[in-house]
């Protein structure tokens, strides 16, 4: 038993570090949890990407879910999203309004002509000051905000098939069901 | 040494200056922003990082700085945006206490297997001098 005592030591070392790798498989350990999940998304008012002089806020937007979107052109990650959501746009059963992050709206309306437009709504932040208070940090995320403007389900990196059908689909069905 | 100084020298270049209103002020600044971690790199504290979101933050805590707001206020913020992740130091809760703790355990828990160890040791060797002698030596790694 002694003898063993050594080989059993390190077979649990490489349990702990076989757990690891397939942690790491399952997480995004660069995801950060949001803590607005299941809050009140905050309050903006953004002007709109193709007419700046109008602005859209938080309130103009209750009252139906949408799936806030958000992308930039300089974001590559977004470029592999983006067939995705146009794809699944016409069955995903919210509004798609796209969150252009940190973009001048020359190069924003140059990638959305060359990669097609899937948003009902696009609104700017050119500064990226409102995404502070989302708790974004990068590009693309997405937040499902259900018509009382709550933050029901965020997604960080680009929307895969995977993601669509694992994750976002259940959570807007969820959303859907409770309150239709 | 040298070298030190010469990296010092490269990231005071690397982040724009700011206007602070005295050199306390930006001494704070300093000290907040090496607290804190940029949520893009999370290996780099958002006073060294150089990625856009590190600079939006820092911007605004220079901006929340000005409105007068404390240090604790500034994290509460920022927690309240980007969680627990934005701090390097992180707070004890019920989440929390295995990480906390948890090293505390880890050498109770040696401490506990070298402790009987050493007894039986000690004991064996009472026992039998011969038996002890070499067994010390076939151990002494």
């Amino acid at each position: 038993m002694n003898r063993l005592l050594p080989f059993i030591g390190f077979m649990l070392l490489v349990a702990l570090f076989g757990f690891g790798i397939w942690w790491n498989t399952q997480h995004d350990p660069n995801a950060i949890p949001t803590p607005l999940l299941n809050k009140p998304a905050p309050a903006f008012n953004l002007p709109k990407l193709y007419e700046p002089a109008q602005t859209v806020s938080k309130t103009d937007l209750l009252g139906q879910p949408y799936l806030l979107n958000v992308f930039a052109s300089w974001c590559i990650e977004c470029g592999v999203e983006h067939p995705v959501l146009e794809a699944a746009a016409p069955t995903l059963g919210v509004k798609l309004v796209g969150y252009n992050y940190k973009d001048a709206p020359a190069d924003a309306k140059g990638w959305l002509a060359a990669h097609g437009n899937p948003y009902a709504l696009l609104i700017a932040d050119e500064s990226g000051q409102t995404a502070l208070d989302f708790g974004v940090y990068g590009a693309p995320e997405s937040f499902l905000i259900d018509a009382k403007g709550v933050i029901r389900y965020k997604h960080i990196g680009p929307i895969t098939p995977d993601v669509l059908a694992a994750k976002l689909k259940p959570a807007i069905a969820a959303m859907l069901k409770e309150a239709p | 040494m040298v070298m030190l100084v010469f990296a010092g020298a490269v990231h005071a270049q690397a982040i724009e200056p700011m206007p602070f209103a005295n050199h306390a002020q930006e001494l704070r600044f300093q000290h907040l922003t090496q607290q804190l971690r940029c949520p893009m790199c999370q290996n780099e504290t958002l006073a060294d990082s150089n990625a856009p979101i590190a600079r939006d933050l820092r911007n605004q805590i220079f901006k929340l700085m000005q409105q007068g707001r404390s240090d604790d206020e500034i994290k509460q913020y920022l927690v309240a945006r980007y969680s627990d992740y934005i701090l390097y130091n992180p707070p004890l809760k019920t989440g929390t206490v295995l990480l906390w703790f948890g090293p505390l355990l880890i050498l109770l828990g040696g401490g506990g297997v070298v402790l009987v160890a050493l007894r039986k040791r000690k004991r064996q060797g009472v026992e039998a001098t011969t038996v002890g002698e070499s067994a010390d030596n076939g151990e002494d790694w």
